[in-house]
């Protein structure tokens, strides 16, 4: 953080605000009703990265393994949360634990992979590679897993008619839902695929960007980035694959019946 | 082959007393919404009654493993499903679910045949018509030989020429293979033809009660 790096003074942070008043005057003039959110959201931008880089800074001089530990199981917890909050429709409790546990296994298994096997550093609760490392799996799995909950979803209520006409030819619910499992699959790792086949041309990664920013040479940022979009898509296809593998399960009861079949009775009335 | 007691389904069929004879062909009819479906659901255990028993081969139901017996007591949906991109899939799906060994191609094409289907098995199967449909999924079924046919009415998009002739290849297969069949359609012409014994659920509907639909 040194050669070179401008420090931007309070001014020239000030300055950056003017983005904000260009986006309150069209919004004022289209007549969009977006005012208070912008406000709210600017404000709370700035308060929590301001929080956060304070909380960093002490957590960065004072390396300890329990802080570094209890910060990732924050982070965690509060991709769970959001992932609960970000699906439409209704998740049933049993649905809700396969997420944790998906989430959960997902990421600190390629956590610690990544941190002891691809990067190593020392010591292994150094907060300055394992938080922002962990922030990237975590952030990228939550993604993924919020996509593969909403296709399993949708399959499910869209593809009843199918399921239960597989179910009737002797088919095991396995097998009978394998399409929709393998479409939420593919729904939840299609982001990563994405970011990996745009990556350099259509955008430098945030990642990347920040530690070029930073003054670091772009030939190490770049080793960075490469072994970190490697990690995030194999977290988001593990925790997705976790997740996707038993979620179909809740689906059905003990004798292998589709659940709430009685919603749907009269089928015989076409 | 089936015995109801003291059966109520859906809270609209109760048949305190009958049975489903194996070897022979059974069609039920009654009015919409009468519960035929759920029905046949439930003799594929896809449902449960809300309460009595039903016995098949002189067993519990509930004491059979479910997807063993849907393998045994096969079920066509009432809207055919397409299971797989082309018709040689399509027609295999049903041998896969049941795990069962592959048919072998001259007996798919024999099978389609039979129901006037003349597609190259690589075709596209979701370019085929509504009736080309229902008959493919109908002969995805027969290819897996069960012991009883539960039929959604399978002809319900066929003109009634085609609907005869479909009929009396399915009727003269399961016969061939001495299988039971259980049947609804709202042809009583074809119920008539085709069926050894007709039950009319009409009397074990329940009065006044919550008919969906």
């Amino acid at each position: 953080m040194n050669d070179g790096i401008i420090d931007l003074t309070l001014w020239q942070l000030a300055a950056a605000y003017g983005f904000v008043l260009i986006l309150l005057a069209i919004v004022k003039v289209r007549r969009i009703p977006r005012q208070r959110e912008i406000l709210i959201s600017t404000i709370r931008m700035t308060l929590q990265l301001l929080l956060v880089g304070y909380i960093l800074m002490y957590v960065f001089e004072n390396p300890n393994p329990f802080i570094t530990t209890a910060i990732v199981l924050v982070m965690v917890t509060f991709a769970i949360y959001n992932i609960f909050k970000r699906v439409r429709g209704e998740l049933s409790k049993r649905l809700k634990w396969m997420v944790a546990y998906s989430m959960l296994g997902g990421t600190i298994f390629s956590l610690l992979y990544f941190n002891f096997i691809v990067i190593q550093f020392s010591p292994w609760y150094d907060p300055r590679y394992f938080i922002p490392i962990a922030g990237m799996i975590i952030g990228n799995s939550m993604t993924g897993v919020t996509l593969g909950v909403q296709t399993l979803l949708d399959g499910m209520k869209d593809q009843r008619h199918r399921v239960e006409a597989a179910l009737m030819l002797g088919a095991t619910p396995k097998e009978a839902t394998r399409k929709i499992v393998n479409q939420s699959f593919d729904s939840a790792i299609l982001p990563t695929i994405n970011a990996m086949v745009g990556t350099g041309i259509v955008f430098l990664p945030g990642m990347m960007t920040g530690q070029i920013l930073a003054g670091v040479d772009p030939v190490i940022a770049i080793e960075y980035q490469i072994a970190i979009l490697l990690g995030v898509s194999g977290a988001v296809a593990l925790t997705v694959i976790m997740f996707v593998q038993n979620a179909y399960k809740v689906f059905f009861n003990e004798a292998s019946q589709l659940k709430n079949a009685d919603d749907e009775i009269g089928g015989d009335s076409k | 082959m089936f015995t109801f007691e003291q059966v109520l389904v859906n809270g609209i069929i109760k048949i305190d007393d009958a049975q489903i004879e194996a070897g022979k062909i059974t069609c039920i009819t009654g009015p919409s919404g009468s519960g035929k479906s759920t029905l046949l659901k439930v003799m594929n255990r896809l449902r449960t009654p809300d309460h009595g028993r039903i016995y098949y081969k002189n067993q519990p139901m509930e004491e059979i493993d479910p997807i063993q017996l849907r393998r045994e007591v096969v079920m066509l949906a009432q809207d055919p499903v397409l299971f797989g991109d082309t018709v040689r899939e399509n027609a295999e799906a049903g041998r896969a679910f049941a795990e069962l060994e592959e048919a072998d191609e001259g007996e798919i094409k024999r099978q389609l045949e039979a129901f006037s289907l003349r597609h190259s098995l690589e075709q596209e199967a979701n370019r085929l018509s509504g009736g080309e449909k229902q008959r493919l999924a109908l002969a995805r079924m027969m290819l897996m030989k069960p012991e009883v046919y539960l039929l959604d009415e399978p002809t319900s998009a066929l003109d009634e020429k085609l609907e005869f002739d479909i009929m009396g290849q399915v009727v003269s297969q399961v016969q061939r293979q001495e299988g039971t069949m259980v049947f609804i359609t709202h042809n009583q012409q074809v119920a008539e033809t085709f069926a050894d014994t007709i039950f009319d659920v009409t009397p074990f509907t329940l009065q006044g009660s919550d008919i969906n639909e």
